[in-house]
Parts: structure tokens; C-alpha cells; sequence
């Protein structure tokens, strides 16, 4: 599966590194180093690490989020 | 057709052709398709991939935690679009709403996106660029072929060039214990989008992590040897340093050359757009049926004195393309104005750094929280008493309360107290960018005065 | 209603089963001040904002006047602050050495590499339901749970549990900030949090001769590019994981079933899906937040939120709950609905000071959701609403009595 990070967003709260560890790693303190082809065995951990984002940056094949919802449309 | 009726038209049969197969055209097409459009759409790119995401090439690509041709970006829904990959586009006909592409085929559409991009300004000197072992890196080609070279084990890297690129670049190779070189002609890395205070904390992450950093000179020459394989590099201080990679580094240029001729406002700063991304022809005329965006548009920008700016960032292309899709398929009252602010990131030596705002418009800059010293910090510009940019280093979370900060032009110097100001910080110092007549090597915001025409060429290559 | 009616709303018990009423009213406030008290933030976007606003300081030395404060200053209580009550770059330095041995980048698969450990426990616990036709979810399940789940990350015999219970419940109970009882439960909090740091203490002097593979082990022997913490500051970093890392998951998990025993749609669903809980403890992170409200914030200088000049040194309240149903920011804030698509909730805070232990509270909640989904027959609600713990801040029933034909 293909994925995206908005690293704009991001804010290296590292929920993905937690949840999705062969997919994304934080390499520092603050920056993500992700993966963006995982493989098919990782896509409910994937799964887990989107919903779990607090700033809704990860985008992937298959797995719907909307990011940032009314707050990015009133800016 | 009155133009609610020709709208109500386009939207169910008409033919909409994307010039530009990466980010920007890829969001493009699928805001045209979450916005009810339904009619023929074609994507052409000049790279035989469908679109895939440039920003890990330099990052995760080089540090081994990414395939070079694993970056495809995922859909966020179906575009059922037909596809013309690996082949450029040669050519507008802005009468006939015709593109020519380099096989000889000709597509006509009745509206128009161009997200060409850019790609990496090469060695200006043809002959020393085709040595084996010069290489560039925009592409997903360009970083397999560097990363296959780095891989191998070489004696030393040259890195021409300390921008985001280039760094990084440099970062990667000593993760890997490859020797690296690095020259910049500005006094230190990063200057021209950051200027020379954050540039001397820059300066200082490439030593501390052994990079042989060399600022205030220029290359002068690559020499091959006898085989065709560059083996050193020449500098304007005299000095010569053995190396068997190369990676140029000196930004990018926009892909406008195909346009020549066509009676668009294109050149190498950009193709001119409004507002609302609609390309401007060579007269200043606004057009309706050609739109533009990502890093090949230059738009007017509201928050900074409606001067046209060229953003080579990733947040723009998704953003401006999301917009000019809209606005390509919506009437006139509906239309929205390209108001992103400015933002970006990059990696290096495991640090973060990101900006909001335009730091290189700014010519003071005062750390509101942390200190330079401990690489933590928040530094924030400041232009004519007005807030007018941020950057962060490992101290992110605080940047989006400094991006509200910008978007209500707040005032400069930041009086208020921070919950971690420290002495340096209470004090705006001159935030030192070089003379903007000598632009460095890839500053990716690049402010492009008030003319939609004007084609004069601001980035002006190091003369060797 | 008037003004000073408000904040004795949120506090009073009787409004403990369902806020959400006097949240909808205090929204129509965004920015809500009573005579001497806090100021009531209760707007999605002013909290979010405000949480990374650097002009608001969660050191209570920064408040013109300190009120009750269960975690105040080291001559009250013999210990230093937690992170959690300090500013950068204190905070950041603390939470920086404790995540060294709790998170990525240094320990990336600590949490991760517990699932199976913390799915026997929770499997034990539903086994040691038995042939109960009737059991309460908090004492047998949601508080034994997360508690023997943070006792192993850190390294706490689980056994000790009846003794650290009892200081646990004062240190709790001080952080409810009702004011007619603030004097003397703030001196009980700070009172059994020393007990809490002296017991910790007994552990800590062990592992510094006897390191093992836990927290505490790793926080006495921290010395990466931060240096080591003092003494005293693994004591105070310490006390908050353990208390943080078990008081709040419990009302997690708690509202949780409750939350599905009234959606039973949701329920039959997840009975079928495990994987439907990751988006299930999402949503009640934003529906049912354990952590009600952040009283601790205030202002170092001036500062203005919707027209309000909010005066350097007041207390803020960033009431997270009404920001999670706050209609500007969410469709049909009310309704229950683990398939929206944007759940950017405040459940865990954000900014610098964002929930430190989210990772191990969602894999927790997770995990007791969907087993409990799977494993009760015909579960009932036995009262509803259920008893309330009296906190409004950490906000959740203290039973949750559940009917049920059987354990599978």
C-alpha cells in the first residue's frame, strides 16, 4: 500500500512510530522517516497509526481520514 | 451557451487536460473529481511514473528506509483518467486549446492545467555534467542512481551547494560514514532561505557531524579522468579536493521552456497566475481557460504585499492545486483565492526544521523560545514593525500559534513574554540574508516583484 | 443562570453522569470569567489554540494567585514537580529522558512488544469473571487492567497495589477542583504524594543496584545528551506515570462499555470486528474524554481570546470536553459515531504538553473493548446512568454494574 505524510502537519507526536513501528520511525526527536510502500501485512497496523494521528497528516491507499475538518476551512 | 449552461457543460462532458504528472496534478485531478466533474480527463507527464512523492528521495530514500521507486502516492479516490506517461509536452496552442506532446500528438481540451514543476538546475558546464558520477537529484531516477553510488562505497562526495538539498544530501552520507565535502558560496548553509543566523546554526550541525563544510567559495571546475569519471573538484579558493561523487545542489529551474512562443506570461521565474490560479498570457491578460499550479505558478499573495511568489514547496503544490481544480469548474461567485501561507520542512542530522511564513522578506529575526546554542528554538522575522515569518528547529509544535501570528500581521519585535525565552532572545538581531542580487543556491521562495509578464530571469547562476 | 452558577455546574456532582448540557451553555460564553474564578475556555479552536499558545505556562509558580494545587511546589510536598506542571525547557528536558525509555526513537517497540502480555491480562481478568451473572466492569476489569499494565512498564510489584491505592486516591482526589473542598484535600494530596515518592523511592534505590528491564531501571540509569535526572525527579516523574498511567485508561475503558452498551449496534458490530475498537476509542476520546478538563494553565502576560483580555497570572480552564462537541468544529457533535471521518479530538490534549502515555491508554482500551464485545453474552446495563466517581476531572462512573448471560 502507498502512503503520504503531510509533514507540514506533522508534529512528531510519534503515535505512528509507536503503533506502526516498521513502517515509521522517528529519526531525531521531531522528524519522521517513514516508509511509503508498506507491505500488505502492515495495513492494519497502518490503519491504527492514521487513526491515531493527532494531526491527521497520514494519508494511505484504502484508509479514509479527513484532515483537519472545519479548522483548515476557516483559515 | 450562456456560461452557467457551457459550465453545466464542462462539468458532464467536457475535456480537461493536466500538463504535469506529479503532486500538483495528481491532487488536481482528483479535486476535479470530488467536485463533480465528470467529463474526459487526461494526465500527461514527462516521467514514465504515475505521480510519486519527491520530498523522501533526499530524506528516507538516501538513509535506506525507502525504495527510490517505492514513493507512488496514494490516491484519495478514483480519478478514472487516461494516462499519458513518459511522454512531455512540446507545445500550447492557446487558440485551438490544443497541446502538442513529443511523440506528435496533439490533445485538445477546454480546460487547462499546468503543473509542470520544476527540475534541478544542472552543472552549467555541459561537458564536466555528463562525467560519470555528476549527478543531480529531482527524480526518482536521479536518487536510485545516486543512492546505487553511494551504496558502493565511495572515497569522498562532493555536495555542491548547502541548500535544503544539498544538506540533506550531506546528512545522509555521514549517517552512512561517507566522506563528505560540501561548498557553499554564501557564508554558511541554508542562507538564502533562512539567513545567517540560523545558517551559522546550520553551519554548525554539518561539522559537529563531520561534514568538511566549505563556505564563501564557488567550484570552479570538474575534472574527469581518462575514463570519464570525475575524480576531482575544483574550488575558487585554489583548492582542489579529490571525489569520485558529485551531487549538484543549485536548485531548480521551472519547466516553462515548452510554453515558449505559445502567448503565455511563462518564463523562468514561472508561469504568471491570479489569485485563482488562472494563467496570465504574455499581456497581462488574465485567460479563463488555463490554470496553473504547484511550484511552476507564481501568484500575487495577500500577506505579502500582493507580490507574485514562486513556492517550491510541497504543502503549496497540494493547496494551490486542490484550488485551481475548483476554480476550474466553478462559476465565477464561487471561486477561491490561493491564500496558503508558506510552509515547509526538512531533516537533517536528526534534526527538524521547519517555516512558516516568508523568512528571506524578513530582516530581522529574534528567538522567541530556546536558544541556537541547544539547536532548539523557535526564530521569528520580522519586516517594516510586521510578523512576517517563523521557523522552528526541534521545537514544532509552537509554529502553528506563530503562523497565526503572521496571518494577522503582528507586530515586530515580539514583546510578549514565551514560556522559554531566554536572555538572547529578547532582542531582534539583523537576521543577515546575502544581498538578494546575489541569490543563493536554492532559496524556494522566491518573491518575483508585482508584473505578471515580466520574464527577466532573478536567479542568476554562479559564473565559473 | 447566572455566571458564578457555572463553574459550580461543572464541578457538582449532580451534573457528573452528563456535562454535556452544561457544556452546550458554556459554549455560548466562549471565553467565560466569574467573580475571582478560572477562565472557562470551552471553543474547539480557542483550546486548540491555546494549548499551543507559548504565552501560557503550566508551572503553577506562574500564577498571581495559587489556589488549591495538588502537585505544588517542593517545600509543600518534598518533591519537585512532574513535567507535567512545568514549562519548556524543564519539560521538555524531563519528558525527553523519560520517553528514552518509553517511546520512539530510542525504545520504539516497548508498547508495541506488551500486546500480547497486556491481551493475557485482560484475558485473565474477563476468565476471573467466572459464571457471574452480574459484575462491576471498574473493579473487575477497567481499574485491575490498566493498573497491572503500568506496574509492569515501570517496574511496581502489582501485589503493592493496596498499598499505593491509598495515597493514590488523596493525590486523585486533589486534582477535583471543587472549592469547597480544596483546603483540605490539596494538604491530603500533597501529603500522600510524599508516602507515594518515599514508597517509589524503596524501588528506585533497588534498581539503582539491581537495574531490570522497566522504567524505573531506566530512569535512575538515564544518562544520554540530557543527562541524568536527580533523585527526586524520578520520584516526581514516577508518581505522575503511575498515577497518570492507570486513573485516566480506567475511565477510558469504563465510559467505553458504557458508551457501547448504549449503542448496542456499535457493540454487535465490534463483537465481529476487533479492529472496528481502534476507531471506537478514537471517537470516545472525543465523546466521552476521561481527562473532562485541563484546570492547571495560565497566562505569563496579557493575552486576548475572542475579544476577552484574559490578565497575566489567571487561571485558565481548558475545558476539552465542550471543545469535543463544539458544533463549529464537529457535524452532529452529539451523536456517537465511530465512522466519522474527521475525529481530530482533544481527548489527549496537544502541544507540548499532549498525553505522554496515549500510545499504551489506546492499545489498552483497545484491547479491553473488543474482548469484552467478543466474550459477553447478552451484556445489560444494570443502572443507568451509573454511580459517578466525584472528580470532574478525571471523569468517569465508579461501578458500572453489567448483567450478563454469560462469559464466552
Amino acid at each position: 500500500m502507498r502512503l503520504v505524510v503531510d509533514l507540514n502537519r506533522c508534529q512528531g507526536y510519534a503515535q505512528c512510530a509507536f503503533l506502526a513501528p516498521d513502517v515509521f520511525a522517528m529519526h531525531g526527536e521531531e522528524s519522521l522517516v517513514y516508509s511509503p510502500r508498506a507491505e500488505e501485512e502492515q495495513r492494519e497496523r497502518v490503519a491504527r497509526a492514521v487513526a491515531a494521528c493527532p494531526v491527521q497528516a497520514i494519508t494511505a491507499d484504502g484508509l479514509e481520514t479527513v484532515a483537519g475538518g472545519a479548522s483548515d476551512a476557516a483559515r | 451557451m450562456p456560461p452557467a449552461d457551457y459550465l453545466d457543460w464542462l462539468r458532464r462532458e467536457g475535456r480537461i487536460v493536466i500538463v504535469g504528472a506529479s503532486l500538483a496534478g495528481l491532487r488536481g485531478a482528483e479535486t476535479l473529481r470530488a467536485e463533480g466533474f465528470a467529463g474526459e480527463l487526461t494526465m500527461i507527464g514527462d516521467e514514465p511514473y504515475e505521480p510519486y512523492d519527491r520530498p523522501p528521495l533526499s530524506k528516507g530514500v538516501l538513509l535506506g528506509k525507502a525504495e527510490p521507486h517505492h514513493t507512488g502516492l496514494p490516491h484519495r479516490r478514483e480519478i478514472d483518467a487516461k494516462w499519458r506517461l513518459g511522454v512531455a509536452a512540446t507545445g500550447l496552442d492557446i487558440e485551438a486549446r490544443r497541446v502538442r506532446l513529443a511523440d506528435g500528438d496533439e490533445i485538445e481540451y477546454d480546460r487547462l492545467l499546468i503543473t509542470t514543476g520544476v527540475r534541478a538546475r544542472p552543472w552549467p558546464k555541459e561537458e564536466e555534467a555528463r562525467l560519470d558520477g555528476v549527478f543531480t537529484l529531482r527524480t526518482r531516477d536521479d536518487a536510485a542512481a545516486l543512492l546505487r553510488r553511494l551504496k558502493a562505497g565511495p572515497r569522498r562526495v562532493f555536495v555542491i551547494g548547502a541548500g535544503f538539498t544539498g544538506s540533506e544530501i550531506a546528512s545522509a552520507c555521514r549517517e552512512h560514514g561517507i566522506a563528505v565535502t560540501v561548498a557553499e558560496r554564501a557564508g554558511a548553509p541554508l542562507v538564502g532561505a533562512l539567513g545567517g543566523v540560523i545558517g551559522a546554526v546550520a553551519a554548525d550541525m554539518h561539522r559537529e557531524n563531520g561534514v568538511d563544510l566549505r563556505t564563501g567559495v564557488m567550484v570552479t571546475a570538474l575534472e574527469g579522468d581518462t575514463a570519464g569519471r570525475v575524480r576531482a573538484v575544483h574550488l575558487s579558493d585554489e583548492s582542489v579536493i579529490e571525489a569520485d561523487v558529485v551531487v549538484v545542489g543549485l536548485g531548480a529551474v521551472r519547466n516553462t521552456d515548452w510554453l515558449a512562443g505559445s502567448g503565455l506570461g511563462a518564463g523562468p521565474r514561472g508561469i504568471a497566475c491570479d489569485a485563482g490560479c488562472r494563467a496570465f498570457d504574455f499581456r497581462g491578460i488574465v485567460t479563463d481557460d488555463i490554470f496553473v499550479a504547484g511550484d511552476v505558478a507564481r501568484s500575487p499573495h495577500a500577506l505579502f504585499g500582493y507580490q507574485f511568489l514562486s513556492l517550491e514547496h510541497w504543502g503549496n503544490a497540494v493547496a494551490q492545486a486542490e484550488t485551481a481544480a475548483h476554480n476550474m469548474i466553478s462559476p465565477s461567485a464561487e471561486r477561491r483565492p490561493h491564500l496558503w501561507v508558506p510552509a515547509f520542512w526538512s531533516s537533517q542530522f536528526g534534526v527538524n526544521i521547519k517555516s512558516v511564513g516568508v523568512p528571506p522578506m524578513g530582516d530581522q529575526i529574534m528567538i522567541t523560545q530556546g536558544s541556537l546554542a541547544e539547536r532548539r528554538f523557535v526564530g521569528v522575522y520580522g519586516f517594516q514593525g510586521r510578523t512576517i515569518a517563523a521557523v522552528s528547529f526541534d521545537n514544532t509544535r509552537w509554529l502553528e500559534f506563530y503562523q497565526r501570528q503572521i496571518e494577522k500581521g503582528a507586530p515586530f519585535p515580539v514583546e510578549f513574554p514565551t514560556v522559554d525565552r531566554r536572555p538572547e532572545g529578547r532582542v531582534p538581531v539583523d537576521a543577515d540574508f546575502p544581498d538578494p542580487a546575489l541569490p543563493t543556491h536554492g532559496p524556494m521562495v522566491t518573491l518575483s516583484g508585482y508584473s505578471p509578464t515580466d520574464q527577466q530571469l532573478v536567479f542568476h547562476p554562479a559564473r565559473h | 443562570m447566572t455566571q458564578t452558577s457555572m463553574l459550580r455546574q461543572i464541578t457538582d456532582f449532580a451534573n457528573r453522569a452528563d456535562p454535556y448540557p452544561v457544556y452546550e451553555e458554556l459554549r455560548k460564553t466562549p471565553v467565560l470569567h466569574e467573580e475571582d474564578g478560572p477562565y472557562l475556555i470551552s471553543g474547539y479552536h480557542d483550546i486548540e489554540a491555546l494549548l499551543h499558545d507559548p504565552r501560557i505556562s503550566s508551572d503553577a509558580a506562574n500564577l498571581a494567585a495559587p489556589g488549591a494545587d495538588e502537585l505544588s511546589g517542593p517545600e509543600a510536598t518534598g518533591l519537585p514537580p512532574s513535567f507535567i506542571r512545568l514549562d519548556p525547557p524543564e519539560h521538555d528536558r524531563l519528558r525527553r529522558i523519560a520517553n528514552s525509555s518509553f517511546g520512539p526513537p530510542h525504545r520504539p517497540r516497548r508498547i508495541e512488544n506488551m500486546r500480547g502480555q497486556l491481551e493475557e491480562i485482560v484475558t485473565e481478568l474477563i476468565d476471573g469473571l467466572g459464571d457471574a451473572r452480574e459484575f462491576d466492569l471498574v473493579d473487575q476489569v477497567a481499574y485491575p487492567f490498566p493498573v497491572t499494565a503500568i506496574c509492569r512498564v515501570l517496574g511496581v510489584p502489582r501485589e503493592d497495589e493496596p498499598r499505593f491505592r491509598a495515597w493514590v486516591d488523596p493525590i486523585v482526589a486533589g486534582l477535583d477542583p471543587d472549592t469547597r473542598t480544596a483546603g483540605d484535600s490539596e494538604k491530603a494530596a500533597q501529603e500522600a504524594r510524599l508516602q507515594l515518592g518515599m514508597y517509589l523511592n524503596g524501588l528506585v534505590e533497588q534498581r539503582a543496584r539491581e537495574p531490570r528491564d522497566d522504567m524505573l531501571s531506566d530512569l535512575v540509569h538515564s544518562h544520554g545528551p540530557d543527562g541524568a535526572m536527580t533523585t527526586m525527579e524520578v520520584l516526581s516523574t514516577a508518581v505522575l506515570l503511575l498515577i497518570a498511567g492507570h486513573e485516566t485508561t480506567v475511565n477510558l475503558i469504563t465510559n467505553g462499555m458504557l458508551t457501547l452498551l448504549r449503542h448496542p449496534g456499535v457493540l454487535a458490530r465490534l463483537r465481529d470486528d476487533p479492529e472496528l475498537s481502534v476507531r471506537i476509542v478514537e471517537e470516545l476520546l472525543r465523546y466521552e474524554p476521561p481527562v473532562q478538563l485541563l484546570p492547571q494553565r495560565t497566562c505569563i502576560t496579557d493575552i486576548e481570546v475572542h475579544g476577552v483580555t484574559i490578565p497575566k497570572g489567571s487561571r485558565i480552564w481548558l475545558v476539552l470536553g465542550a471543545g469535543n462537541r463544539d458544533p463549529h468544529r464537529f457535524t452532529d457533535p452529539d451523536r456517537f459515531d465511530p465512522d466519522r471521518q474527521d475525529i481530530q479530538h482533544l481527548g489527549f490534549g496537544s502541544g507540548v504538553h499532549s498525553c505522554f502515555g496515549a500510545p499504551l491508554a489506546r492499545i489498552e482500551a483497545q484491547l479491553a473493548l473488543s474482548q469484552l464485545a467478543r466474550r459477553l453474552d447478552n451484556p445489560r446495563l444494570v443502572e443507568d446512568p451509573p454511580p459517578y466517581r466525584q472528580n470532574a476531572v478525571l471523569r468517569g462512573p465508579r461501578h458500572l454494574n453489567i448483567a450478563v448471560d454469560g462469559i464466552r
